[in-house]
């Protein structure tokens, strides 16, 4: 493996950091099939515990129900654990490699970015994932959001330099 | 009662929160990848229009695993509604239903209310604001941002990361001011 695989766009990651794909592993296209796996099962999660329900956002939001606080919070602590027993018995992946964690550095974008976020979070009643499942039971008007969103993606990507990090 | 049936009830936090949780450890057990899913939109940009913007200069095949997980999700979308829809009317809070109520929206049922988010309203104000601007700020914020709800708030929150915190204390402030300071001027246009 050469040094360009490796480092495609280290600077722009050091800043966001988020979504890395550790492995340096080739597979055949067909290894993806199991993260399509685990996008099904997950989006069948969001469904049925009406996640994706705009209602149950406005509800949060409102301090009108315990449900989606419930959800996070256990969510999280499922996590916590499992990163931590990760790390403890240095668990690897199902192809033996080490599992590679990254710190994140702070920068003011995840103040003025999370707050955008969140603005839109509260009117559509849906973070990107949901956006996806939504669009899976038919409401086929939020292709036009999940649109909106790229454009809103490539907008920052575009005036990146210009914004204050 | 069989378990179709308790599939097809609306499922408790406490059975759905550690699902969710559980994908963390799963994506990096079968692959070394980091939970995340609105990388997914910069991927989008950077396979459709990378456009010489540097932000989007980057090998995307190396990321497709994050495609198929997100169309993976619209397919659980799919499958959820076609085949474990609950049939029973959609039970919300009775404040909220009464606020909805004073700006028309009655047709409580599903899970948005199609008298805000269908293709007829697309072209009013509201359903400007509502669909396409929402939309534009989640893409726009959560990339400013470094990260979503599931990059932030699930993934980071779980390895312990400071700015995740952040970020995610942020995105419920962006969604209080939202929901109870703008979003009234919203429903009433």
């Amino acid at each position: 493996m050469n040094i360009k695989d490796q480092n495609t766009d280290f600077e722009t990651r050091s800043l966001d950091t988020v979504c890395i794909n550790e492995s340096q592993l080739e597979h055949k296209w067909h290894h993806n099939l199991k993260y399509l796996v685990i996008g099904i099962l997950f989006g069948i999660v969001f469904i049925k515990a009406e996640v994706i329900s705009w209602y149950r956002i406005q509800e949060m939001f409102r301090f009108q129900s315990f449900h989606m606080y419930g959800i996070i919070g256990s969510a999280v602590v499922v996590g916590m654990i499992s990163v931590f027993l990760i790390k403890k018995f240095n668990i690897k992946t199902i192809y033996g490699e080490k599992i590679e964690f990254h710190d994140k550095t702070f920068n003011k974008g995840q103040i003025y970015g999370g707050l955008i976020f969140g603005l839109g979070w509260a009117i559509t009643g849906a973070c990107p994932g949901p956006l996806f499942a939504q669009i899976g039971t038919g409401a086929t008007v939020m292709i036009v959001t999940l649109l909106s969103a790229v454009a809103g993606t490539w907008i920052y990507g575009y005036f990146r330099d210009k914004l204050p990090h | 009662m069989g378990i179709l049936e308790l599939i097809r009830e609306p499922w408790p936090w406490y059975i759905a929160g550690p699902l969710v949780g559980l994908t963390v450890p799963a994506l990096l057990i079968i692959g070394n990848k980091s939970f995340g899913i609105s990388a997914s939109l910069r991927h989008t940009c950077a396979m459709c229009l990378p456009a010489n913007i540097k932000f989007f200069q980057y090998d995307w095949k190396k990321e497709i695993w994050n495609m198929f997980f997100v169309f993976g999700i619209l397919l659980g979308g799919v499958i959820a509604f076609s085949f474990l829809s609950n049939p029973d009317p959609i039970i919300i809070n009775a404040n909220l239903k009464t606020e909805l109520a004073s700006y028309g929206i009655t047709e409580i049922y599903g899970m948005l209310p199609e008298q805000l988010f269908s293709w007829e309203n697309l072209f009013t104000l509201k359903g400007f604001f509502m669909m396409v601007i929402g939309g534009f700020f989640i893409g726009f914020g959560s990339r400013y941002a470094g990260g979503c709800t599931s990059g932030h708030s699930i993934s980071g929150l779980s390895n312990l990361q400071m700015p995740s915190l952040i970020a995610t204390c942020c995105f419920f402030v962006g969604g209080l001011i939202m929901a109870n300071l703008i979003l009234p001027f919203i429903l009433s246009l």
